[in-house]
């Protein structure tokens, strides 16, 4: 009988709004900086959108990639190629068989810079100008087949959407490939590059951005009373993923283990979330339940927490449901305060914020809560990072999507 | 306002250039577009796309398996814009 293989985290990468690179943007989080800012461009003015600011890069792509492969990566590839990059190398570039590698790097809403660019081109100037170029492009899966490109994964290129839970449902399938024994090494992510008019218009115009126009930094409060939307962001987080045997042979560094994937579907609205929060239990009682970890066990959890007024305390009420007096002693964070939302990337970078946390021992901050919403019923990391203690510790990632899309995310400590 | 061939292969040199990397005085007339400068066929239709834009030009399908060389296509761009 041979045993499921375990799961390691070997590797970190990410852009992301608080910074280029995963230790820029892990110590602005600890710091509790917002990577919110008001556009300089004349969108709002140009198209009547009601949201002037959002959760740019901080490092664009042209400061970091040659000519070529700017031209030849939409910008959600582009953040993913740059993630991989640093993932790779953190990871100590471990030597894998190409046909046990694999790569696995979702965006929730797909190359839309390319399509929206591609149609003006072609209003504009007709059909023999649209450039070759554009299919693989736009293609939601052209992230991870460009990820598979620079490394020559050859285990499987796989693009799992899921709207806003798509980074985090393509690291499950990831460890889902170790477990099944299909690869030794995965690399796995989300990205999203959608700060653009038109889907920042479509947002808004499902009434779930913040419009708190006249101070970004302070527009991302989940659990604050005074919430009023997301803010929307964009960049990519990239993990390494590896057989615990395979990492152990090379000794590489391990982060953390990914223990547990819970999936679920609500069934139940296109964009609400269900909300006796029944999906989101069955999600984070299924990644328990595969992990193994024990509810008393659990000290951590980065929420998913949105900063919208509903959805928070669904969730906020799903962990305490799950956990019940365990939820008692978690350090609750929402770093999406920091970051915005990046969308199919933000189940990618919460789980790096989960592997640092449980690496470190300190959970990051949630910032701009000034006046808890009461229901809140957990008891929430505010502006400085809290310790963690000592011993085996476990922590839970949500990441949940239009659609009814439910991740649960377990890790511990290594 | 025709351009003249130098100023075809300056053109071409630099859209070439954007395409892959290569410096653009690596862009000789006497280069293979596929066994010197390693352009593949997507590539090829995007150096053929921006060209066309750039030169006022039209390189019909059937004419861009004759463009061997980085010379060819600068002749055959410049007698096209007449």
């Amino acid at each position: 009988m041979s045993t499921v293989p375990e799961v390691v985290v070997t590797g970190l990468g990410a852009t992301t709004p608080l910074g280029g690179d995963v230790p820029s943007t892990w110590a602005a989080a600890l710091a509790g900086r917002s990577g919110a800012r008001t556009l300089e461009n004349d969108w709002a003015d140009t198209y009547g959108i009601p949201v002037r600011f959002a959760a740019t890069v901080r490092v664009t792509p042209d400061a970091v990639l040659p000519r070529p492969e700017l031209k030849r990566m939409d910008p959600s590839a582009q953040y993913a190629v740059i993630a991989t990059r640093e993932a790779w190398a953190d990871a100590g570039r471990p030597e894998v068989d190409p046909e046990r590698l694999g790569a696995v790097v979702s965006s929730g809403i797909g190359g839309i810079w390319t399509t929206l660019d591609a149609w003006d081109t072609l209003r504009e100037k007709g059909a023999r100008r649209v450039l070759p170029m554009t299919v693989p492009m736009l293609m939601p899966n052209s992230p991870t087949a460009f990820v598979s490109l620079e490394l020559g994964a050859r285990a499987g290129a796989h693009a799992l959407v899921s709207a806003c839970a798509s980074g985090a449902e393509a690291i499950g399938y990831a460890a889902d490939m170790i477990r099944s024994g299909r690869a030794d090494v995965v690399v796995a992510g989300g990205t999203e590059a959608v700060i653009h008019p038109m889907p920042i218009a479509a947002f808004a115009a499902s009434r779930t951005l913040s419009l708190r126009n006249d101070d970004p930094a302070g527009a991302s409060r989940p659990y604050d009373t005074a919430r009023d939307g997301f803010v929307i962001g964009e960049g990519a987080g990239v993990v390494v993923l590896e057989s615990a045997e395979h990492a152990a042979a090379r000794g590489a560094r391990v982060y953390a283990r990914l223990a547990g994937v819970g999936l679920s579907a609500d069934g139940y609205h296109i964009t609400s979330p269900e909300p006796s929060g029944d999906g989101q239990i069955r999600a984070m009682r299924a990644a328990l339940e595969q992990s193994g970890v024990a509810a008393r066990d659990v000290v951590h959890v980065n929420a998913h927490a949105t900063s919208t007024v509903v959805g928070d305390l669904i969730e906020a009420r799903s962990i305490r449901g799950v956990l019940g007096d365990d939820a008692d002693h978690v350090a609750l964070s929402a770093t999406k305060s920091m970051t915005g939302h990046l969308l199919g990337g933000a189940g990618a970078l919460e789980t790096i914020f989960t592997a640092l946390a449980l690496h470190e021992r300190q959970a990051p901050p949630t910032i701009n809560v000034t006046d808890p919403d009461p229901e809140l019923v957990l008891d929430l990391v505010r502006d400085t990072p809290r310790a963690l203690g000592e011993g085996p510790l476990a922590a839970i990632n949500n990441s949940f999507g239009f659609g009814g899309h439910n991740v649960a995310l377990v890790l511990t400590t290594a | 306002m025709a351009h003249s061939e130098q100023e075809i292969l300056a053109g071409l040199a630099e859209i070439v250039a954007e395409e892959t990397g290569l410096p653009t005085d690596s862009v000789l007339p006497e280069k293979s577009f596929t066994d010197d400068l390693d352009i593949d066929s997507l590539s090829m239709m995007t150096i053929v796309t921006l060209a066309e834009e750039k030169f006022g030009v039209t390189i019909p399908d059937d004419e861009v398996k004759n463009l061997t060389t980085v010379g060819d296509a600068v002749s055959f761009i410049s007698a096209a814009q007449s």
